[in-house]
């Protein structure tokens, strides 16, 4: 079973949110690099670039298939992970932590409490199936 | 390796060296004859700074035995389409027929330059021009270029086309403003590609629970405005046809947008259904599928682009066109019809491919044209359906069926069933290649999880269907008893499974002289550590 941990935010796109102040720091879910497999390269943005909600940022290509990933919040990259450059394989080995993609400053930090919470996703996920 | 492996053959040499390893030194296979010009220095000749230096270092020292025996036994490592069926779905691997082959070896075709004068070539111009022809009757659309040079290539000349027609149908400004292209969440990645490198932003329309474009989907991301168009597999990826294509057409129509249709899955309409008639405005076509030339590593393919009256003036140039002459003699005062390569169309988007395309391509998919006939495409097409329906319900007791309507030419299942004892899609992919088969398209279309996508075509007859539904039923039978032999699969190969992630993550792209690769890993160890 994949493991979902409770204090973190998740999108119905699979990514998880974690809120340090006024940073959300960002990455994809256990069940997401589960289901993509093998990831073998990270594409991300720069620090400085802005999203808004739902945007792709970049995107993972695993072994199966390269597939978007999206900001679940709105803001400006501050951080991304470059270690993933050489390393993908941290984002299937530990995606809520190592594997860690982009940090950025939220311009609107209530939107998290619109994503679900680990109990809700968990849930969303098993309905998927 | 283990050795209760069962190699596929009792081959002298299972696994072949590099032809850079077979590299003896003072091998040649050449003698040059004695000097008869006098001596120059190199120096005089090559400027030093275009010299190499490192002595042709690394370079094999092989005769033409040893070349030929190296090439010899890795060809006998192939699968191809001339050993068995190739279940590939979404590209259609049917079978290459020997006589399209003979064809495109006709000596007149394959030696003429392609720089001869129209005059001199009026008959490779007319294969050109008739295969265009046909090609507009399957299609029902009547402006053809052969000049894409594969799927892709087709499809961005599409979405170039459309392009380009709305900039003139709206005035550059307002064009600007109308950058939306539409496409399914089944498409193929190439869609959104060809989509984005024309300058366009992809909006994806959600695919229903039967597995077809959500119309109410569609018309809402319509509502939005700024739709230049809407790009449409069909039947679409997960082999089913899209039954509302004549609604489809008309909401993105009455949203000012065109339709461009991909046609790599043509093998199901080919005689039966023309996209012009439904409604569709652009197609490309795939020869190397649906009208059997080579592809894959026997390619090139080749992906004319066909389309409507209103959209010919945006064709790429040159465009072969038949004229009519008056004759020179002047007591016949005959018309003779005469073809010519045609540059006049002000509105083009241009060249897209030196010369005239893949011109063998062409003679092959005219071969396959004209043996076969009206009647034998359709019978074509109808086994090919035929086919993939018998797989389906083949297959139902023992996989999951993901969409219960009747597939078109391809069928997709799933490893839901299989993947609660652990045996994924991959695996069973792995494991078909035991029973001699080559795997079907795995992973794709990506809205499926674990799909398995099977693709027979009308190549192959019921024996070699029973035998892979056999196959399949007797792989979800071990994925039960014994999980194991098919998680390490394949075990009658030459090599076991390989590792893809490594592949990817670290791939060794060249070979280098193994005292330098050693100095440089060795390097590397120690920035690294």
């Amino acid at each position: 079973m994949a493991s979902v941990p409770d204090n973190l935010h998740y999108s119905k796109d699979h990514e998880w949110v974690r809120v340090e102040g006024d940073i959300a720091v960002i990455g994809i879910t256990d069940h997401a690099q589960d289901q993509l497999g093998d990831v073998v390269y990270v594409e991300l943005p720069k620090a400085g670039d802005e999203f808004a909600a739902n945007d792709s940022f970049g995107s993972v290509e695993s072994v199966k298939a390269v597939s978007e990933i999206f900001t679940p919040v709105t803001g400006k990259i501050t951080e991304t992970n470059d270690s993933l450059n050489d390393e993908p394989e941290k984002v299937n080995k530990d995606p809520y932590g190592d594997g860690w993609m982009i940090k950025m400053t939220m311009k609107s930090p209530g939107e998290v409490d619109s994503l679900l919470t680990a109990a809700e996703y968990e849930d969303f996920t098993k309905a998927e199936e | 390796m283990a050795s209760n492996i069962t190699k596929v053959t009792n081959h002298i040499s299972p696994n072949e060296a590099l032809i850079f390893e077979r590299s003896q030194p003072g091998r040649a296979g050449f003698s040059l004859p004695a000097l008869d010009v006098d001596e120059s220095s190199i120096d005089e000749i090559i400027p030093r700074e275009m010299q190499r230096e490192d002595a042709l270092e690394g370079m094999p020292e092989v005769t033409e035995v040893d070349v030929v025996r190296h090439f010899t036994r890795m060809s006998t490592w192939n699968y191809s389409i001339d050993q068995g069926m190739y279940p590939l779905g979404s590209c259609t691997m049917k079978y290459n027929s020997r006589l399209n082959e003979k064809v495109a070896r006709i000596a007149d075709f394959a030696n003429l330059h392609p720089l001869a004068s129209e005059s001199a070539a009026q008959g490779a111009l007319q294969v050109i021009y008739e295969l265009q022809q046909h090609l507009a009757e399957i299609t029902g659309l009547p402006g053809v270029s052969l000049q894409p040079a594969a799927g892709a290539h087709g499809e961005m000349t599409g979405i170039m086309i459309i392009r380009a027609y709305i900039d003139a149908r709206d005035g550059k400004e307002a064009s600007a403003q109308r950058r939306t292209m539409l496409i399914p969440d089944s498409a193929h990645g190439t869609n959104p590609a060809s989509a984005h490198l024309s300058g366009f932003t992809v909006k994806t329309i959600k695919s229903t629970a039967e597995g077809l474009t959500d119309l109410d989907h569609l018309r809402e991301l319509c509502a939005h405005g700024n739709v230049a168009g809407l790009m449409l597999t069909n039947p679409n990826t997960l082999g089913l046809f899209e039954r509302n294509i004549q609604e489809i057409c008309r909401i993105v129509h009455d949203a000012g947008g065109l339709v461009y249709m991909d046609g790599a899955n043509m093998n199901a309409l080919v005689g039966i259904a023309r996209p012009g008639d439904m409604g569709v405005d652009v197609i490309h076509l795939n020869l190397h599928k649906t009208f059997s030339t080579p592809h894959g590593g026997g390619g090139p393919g080749s992906g004319p682009c066909c389309c409507t009256k209103e959209l010919e003036p945006f064709l790429p140039v040159p465009r072969v066109v038949a004229s009519t002459s008056v004759g020179d003699s002047d007591s016949e005062h005959r018309l003779k019809p005469m073809l010519r390569l045609d540059y006049d169309y002000p509105q083009s988007i241009g060249r897209v491919k030196a010369f005239l395309g893949n011109y063998g391509m062409m003679l092959r998919a005219l071969a396959y044209i004209l043996t076969h006939g009206y009647d034998g495409l359709l019978e074509a097409t109808q086994a090919a359906v035929l086919n993939a329906r018998y797989i389906a319900h083949g297959l139902l007791t023992d996989y999951d069926k993901p969409f219960d309507s009747d597939p078109m030419h391809e069928v997709v299942f799933t490893d839901k069933r299989q993947a609660r004892k652990g045996v994924h899609t991959l695996d069973i992919a792995k494991r078909l290649i035991d029973y001699g088969f080559h795997p079907m398209t795995i992973y794709f279309p990506l809205i499926v999880s674990g799909a398995m996508l099977i693709e027979p075509t009308e190549s192959v007859g019921r024996q070699e269907l029973d035998q892979f539904i056999e196959a399949m039923r007797s792989i979800a039978k071990e994925a039960v008893e014994d999980p194991e032999l098919v998680l390490n699969a394949p075990h009658s190969t030459r090599v076991g499974r390989l590792d893809e992630a490594a592949a990817a993550r670290k791939p060794v792209l060249r070979w280098k002289p193994a005292a330098t690769e050693s100095a440089e890993s060795r390097s590397t160890a120690s920035h690294s550590s």
